[in-house]
């Protein structure tokens, strides 16, 4: 497998469009055969991630890396920032509207969840001016399908 | 128990996916709030909610989940349907409530999907 890069452009409170990035992304890594269950999570962390662009920030995009060995995503996004990271990665904790989780969003599990899926998670924030995502999955190894659908 | 017997049990009406009405679920998972639904990992989950919009059906292609049961008779607009044909998700809609759903599955054999915690 040669390294595959993937870019797609998320923009603000477009819920019409909330999860098509993540949605390509899960159908390209289902295409590589690569292991189900390793796909799921990395769907679950952008799928989250996207979300967040949409709901708290600018617009921002994400950069997909395919390689071999491991699956790596970069999420930038334009926007507010995060004022405090550590109560950011806290269960629970949220800032989204009424609006918002009506939509089924909000419940202040993204960042945690996010975490949770992958292998090395790091997030930097400049308050006011931007919030990335670099999330790794680890994928060589497990590239045959097992349990089926 | 496959997505028959959950119809049948829910007396259910299919509104998408009906050729995957033999597909096998093994745990289920009921909430309104699909980031709650994305702790979910298990394999052949089914997902119970009140939640009707495309997000549910996004969220349920995310998880690899094969089929969706929207409880207390709400009925999902045609772009929720449609986004589920799609992906080849069932989607089935029962008067019962979220709790009464989910007490006649797990009555029946069907257990709760465990969720990740921190």
């Amino acid at each position: 497998m040669i390294t595959i890069k993937l870019k797609y452009q998320v923009e603000k409170d477009d819920f019409m469009k909330a999860g098509q990035a993540s949605s390509n992304l899960k159908k390209v890594l289902k295409q590589l055969g690569i292991n189900s269950k390793i796909v799921r999570k990395i769907a679950i962390a952008t799928y989250e991630a996207e979300m967040n662009i949409i709901i708290h920030s600018e617009g921002g995009s994400i950069d997909a890396s395919i390689d071999p060995e491991k699956v790596k995503i970069i999420v930038r996004d334009r926007g507010p920032g995060i004022k405090d990271i550590e109560l950011a990665m806290k269960a629970g904790y949220s800032t989204a509207s009424q609006k918002v989780r009506e939509l089924g969003f909000g419940a202040g599990m993204g960042l945690p969840n996010i975490k949770r899926c992958c292998d090395e998670f790091a997030i930097r924030s400049s308050f006011g001016e931007y919030t990335e995502l670099s999330i790794t999955i680890y994928h060589s190894g497990n590239n045959t399908e097992e349990g089926g659908e | 128990m496959t997505l028959e017997e959950v119809r049948h049990l829910l007396d259910a009406e299919v509104l998408s996916g009906h050729e995957y009405m033999k597909k096998e679920v093994s745990k289920a998972f009921s909430c309104d709030l699909m980031s709650d639904a994305l702790t979910s990992v298990e394999d052949r989950t089914l997902l119970l909610t009140g939640l009707v919009n495309p997000h549910t059906v996004r969220t349920a292609e995310m998880l690899d989940i094969s089929g969706v049961v929207f409880v207390r008779g709400k009925v999902p607009d045609e772009d929720t349907i449609k986004l589920a044909k799609e992906n080849g998700i069932v989607i089935m809609i029962t008067k019962y409530t979220l709790y009464v759903s989910s007490g006649i599955l797990y009555s029946n054999g069907l257990e709760g999907a465990s969720i990740l915690h921190n």
